[in-house]
């Protein structure tokens, strides 16, 4: 394999790896302070037991998170010095401020766990707010510099220089609005959806009408109401993500639709698989005129096609599964958390279907697959270039040649992490039952938070 | 001053507190393996007491320094991302292993000892990987090859002087960590451990003192032209070895305000932080304006000015905004007595 192949497969790995303790370490802390709010106003302690369930399982996911986002960080100048010389230049705002994002969630995480029993209940919603915008805060910054790649602005580039820079305009780029709403969104969905999936999972393990059936039937509704929203909004600022590629990378919508000519009327393909030879979509189901629609609100939009540029610009083909993938799992969450929500709230029944909780426990791991997907055929859909236009991937890498071995070594740390972040959440879950919390916080004398930290 | 050197002290500042936060977090983490087997005394709860609150918060420290560089230092990147490649790696992976170890042995708490003596283990070796930059930085180590500069890391590593680096990281942050873990038990009065770390500090000092000898006597051959410009500031030397030595008085003499207590860590904790930063200032000045020997200078890979100005005004934001957070999180873990000392009756 050759070298920039290599990086590009460590880095992707990396990023695969971290996305899923960053999107949850995103999304559950808004579950958390849902939970911690409903109690501050209910006062039944149901609730407070869920706050502290899930901090715990935050707090055991930031154990990887935070050491797989500092090898992000670090690798990013390491396996790409030619990239980050101009983000260095150029781009450095949003990661120099992301870092205090980083502090506010350190510091007000370790408070909120730490110090729980010793501060007023205000304090601790404001910790916890502090925390969700932290980790907020800190995903859409880190964004900002992957739709910086897309749609660099704030510089002049000039037979090869970099002239002109504005540091703020490059911050302010155009893809910036969007890309930041999705990801921040779509990160709640997953929250949302994990928290789903094992209540549906509890639910099933518990037989009905018992204390828990109803505890976990608790947090399932939490995270449908919570679920569906976003989901919901997930899909809508999607729309208006695929509209941004229309505009501003062309060849990226292009090669997620299949669209070799073109057209106006332009239709779309769902699923399928882009021949290069031919030029279609094999075995998708095709809608006329709908990609036109879906671009421009206009069967009149014309979509530009891949024959427009040299073959050697095209972003992968495959990309186009990635793409529906993404948006069928967006369509199907809305669908089950809409269901899910008739189903108790407009039917009123109190017994769950058995088929249904199965599929409920599904909804997380296929949240966090559109997670892994939508970011793939962004980054992947971008090749050849890591800015676009700007500078090509295999120009950014290092020369460095003994990446082979170096890799080796991060892919077997990651499996090892992640067998054992598995085997510490099961182990402590199972050790640490609901009843036992449920008895800590009925005798006030007992800890809740500080229990077994 | 001009911008690229009052960007270089910037960096230089975040190095420092790195340095001393790393130190204590990484020491901590050993000590609290050393001294899980004693049942008798408190020392690893006091250890542990110090560093899960504050691990998270150390960390971000190095990802800062990496922000820091890149963006202050842009043209230095590729330079420096080539060649610290394995090393940064090596870190990187033992640092990942490390902190979610150290999370892990919290929760899962039957487990503790294994998952101690993995992040214990690991921990301490990060400090020695993590200096070598120093030397890798004084460019004997470093080939040109088509113009591309490669780390050499049999000649890094058959070198004197990268072991005394080594030994000083590694036996520096044993005698920093255990002053104040020393000072933090004191203050929960929790005196069996305090005796514990106090005789470790008592060890350890001397021993950092040889090491920082010892890089200097390596120094001579291996970089003269460091040792030189080090040497011309003997006064600040001579300085940083009086706080050494009133760390000392700190360690061994009767404490003035508890009777019949020996020894007065806070007195040494600071005493020991003044003579780094002496040190670590005679150092960093003598390296100007080289950031890597002898072709990267701090002029050639500064930041364009308008970039420089932006990031300059976000440090002093952000300062301003995460100070009032710092000083709550200082009060409310390092120095509440009434919480320590309540933590500590419980424990016992
Ligand atoms: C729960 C996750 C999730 C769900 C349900 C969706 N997305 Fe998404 N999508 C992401 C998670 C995501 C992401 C992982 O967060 C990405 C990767 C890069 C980015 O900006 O967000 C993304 C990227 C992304 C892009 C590419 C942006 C770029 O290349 O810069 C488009 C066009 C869409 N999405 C469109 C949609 C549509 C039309 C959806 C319909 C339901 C949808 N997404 C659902
Ligand atoms: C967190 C979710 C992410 C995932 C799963 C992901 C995935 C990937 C993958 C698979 C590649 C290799 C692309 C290829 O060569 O085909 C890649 C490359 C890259 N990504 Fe992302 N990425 C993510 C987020 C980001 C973000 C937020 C940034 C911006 C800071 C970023 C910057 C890059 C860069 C610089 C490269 C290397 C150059 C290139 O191949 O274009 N990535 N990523
Ligand atoms: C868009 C995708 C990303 C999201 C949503 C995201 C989000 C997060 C979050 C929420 C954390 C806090 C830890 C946690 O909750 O697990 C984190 C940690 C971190 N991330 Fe990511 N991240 C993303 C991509 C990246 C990339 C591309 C980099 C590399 C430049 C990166 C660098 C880091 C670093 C350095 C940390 C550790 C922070 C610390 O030391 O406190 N992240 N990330």
């Amino acid at each position: 394999m050759d070298n920039v192949l290599i990086a590009r497969s460590l880095f992707g790995t990396t990023m695969a790896f971290h996305i899923i303790f960053a999107t949850i370490g995103v999304g559950l802390p808004l579950m958390i302070l849902t939970a911690e709010l409903i109690y501050q106003k209910t006062k039944n302690y149901e609730y407070v037991v869920m706050a502290k369930r899930w901090t715990k399982a935050f707090a055991v996911l930031l154990g990887v998170g935070i050491p797989t986002g500092t090898i992000a960080g670090v690798q990013l100048s390491l396996l790409w010095p030619g990239f980050m010389e101009v983000i260095g230049r150029v781009m450095p705002l949003p990661f120099q401020i992301e870092i205090y994002a980083f502090f506010i969630e350190a510091l007000f995480m370790s408070i909120y766990v730490y110090a729980a029993e010793r501060i007023s209940p205000w304090l601790r919603v404001l910790s916890l707010i502090l925390v969700a915008l932290g980790a907020l805060a800190s995903a859409v910054l880190i964004t900002n510099v992957h739709a910086f790649q897309g749609t660099p602005a704030g510089f002049r580039y000039e037979n090869g220089q970099i002239v002109d820079i504005d540091p703020w305009a490059a911050f302010f780029n155009p893809g910036f609005a969007v890309t930041a709403l999705h990801v921040a969104v779509s990160a709640y969905v997953v929250g949302a959806f994990i928290v789903a999936s094992v209540s549906a999972f509890k639910m099933l393990r518990n037989e009905y009408g018992s204390r828990l059936y109803r505890f976990h039937q608790k947090a399932l509704m939490i995270s449908l109401v919570m679920g569906g929203i976003f989901s919901f909004l997930t899909a809508i600022n999607g729309h208006a993500a695929a509209q941004y590629l229309h505009e501003y990378q062309p060849e990226k919508l292009a090669a997620a639709e299949g669209l070799f000519e073109t057209q106006s009327h332009a239709p779309l393909a769902i699923g399928g698989f882009t021949d290069r030879e031919t030029q279609e979509v094999k075995w998708g189901i095709e809608i006329p005129w709908a990609l036109s629609f879906l671009a421009g609100n206009s069967f009149d939009t014309v979509v530009v096609g891949l024959n427009d540029f040299p073959e050697e610009l095209w972003p992968p083909l495959f990309i186009h599964t990635l793409f529906n993938v993404m948006v069928f799992i967006g369509t199907f969450l809305i669908l089950i958390a809409l269901l899910g929500i008739a189903w108790k709230w407009i039917l009123k029944k109190e017994q769950w279907p058995k088929f249904f909780l199965w599929i409920l426990v599904l909804s997380g791991p296929l949240a966090i697959v559109a997670i892994e997907c939508g970011w793939i055929f962004a980054c992947t859909g971008r090749q050849p270039w890591v800015i676009y236009r700007i500078l090509k991937t295999a120009d950014a890498a290092t020369s460095a040649t003994n990446l082979g071995a170096i890799s080796i070594l991060f892919f077997s740390v990651y499996i090892i992490l992640g067998i054992a972040v598995v085997s510490v959440l099961l182990y402590y879950f199972r050790k640490n039952t609901v009843l036992d919390d449920f008895e800590r916080a009925e005798n006030k004398g007992i800890p809740l938070y500080g229990s077994n930290s | 001053m001009t911008d690229a050197l009052l960007a270089i002290t910037v960096l230089w500042g975040f190095v420092f507190i790195y340095a001393v936060m790393a130190t204590m977090d990484f020491g901590a983490g050993f000590w609290s393996m050393v001294y899980i087997n004693r049942d008798k005394t408190t020392a690893t709860n006091v250890a542990n007491r110090y560093l899960s609150p504050t691990w998270e918060v150390t960390n971000t420290f190095i990802v800062a320094l990496v922000v820091a560089l890149y963006s202050l230092f842009p043209k230095a990147t590729y330079t420096l991302g080539t060649i610290l490649i394995i090393p940064g790696s090596a870190i990187l992976l033992l640092l990942a292993l490390r902190s979610a170890f150290l999370v892990f042995s919290n929760i899962a708490t039957e487990y503790r000892k294994p998952l101690t003596y993995i992040s214990g283990i690991t921990g301490i070796i990060i400090p020695g990987i993590l200096i070598s930059v120093l030397p890798i930085t004084h460019g004997q180590a470093i080939d040109h090859v088509d113009g591309v500069a490669n780390l050499d890391l049999a000649s890094l590593f058959t070198s004197p002087n990268t072991y005394a680096f080594i030994g000083f990281a590694i036996s520096s942050t044993l005698f920093l960590s255990s002053l104040l873990l020393a000072d933090y038990s004191k203050v929960s009065r929790e005196m069996h451990a305090y005796k514990v770390y106090l005789k470790d500090g008592q060890i350890f000092g001397p021993l950092s003192l040889a090491m920082a000898f010892l890089i200097m006597l390596t120094l001579r051959n291996e970089a003269p032209w460091l040792y030189d410009r080090m040497i011309a500031d003997l006064p600040l030397l001579w300085l940083s070895i009086g706080f050494f030595l009133i760390a000392g008085l700190g360690l061994f003499l009767p404490s003035f305000a508890d009777k019949g207590v020996r020894g007065m860590p806070r007195l040494a904790v600071v005493a020991t932080i003044l003579q780094y930063l002496v040190a670590s200032y005679v150092y960093g000045k003598a390296h100007l304006p080289y950031i890597i020997y002898p072709e990267i200078t701090i002029q050639e890979a500064f930041t364009d000015p308008n970039s420089f100005r932006a990031v300059f005004t976000t440090y002093i934001v952000g300062f301003l905004i995460l100070f009032p957070g710092f000083f709550y999180f200082w009060r409310l873990f390092m120095n509440d007595k009434q919480y320590l000392r309540q933590v500590g009756e419980e424990k016992e």
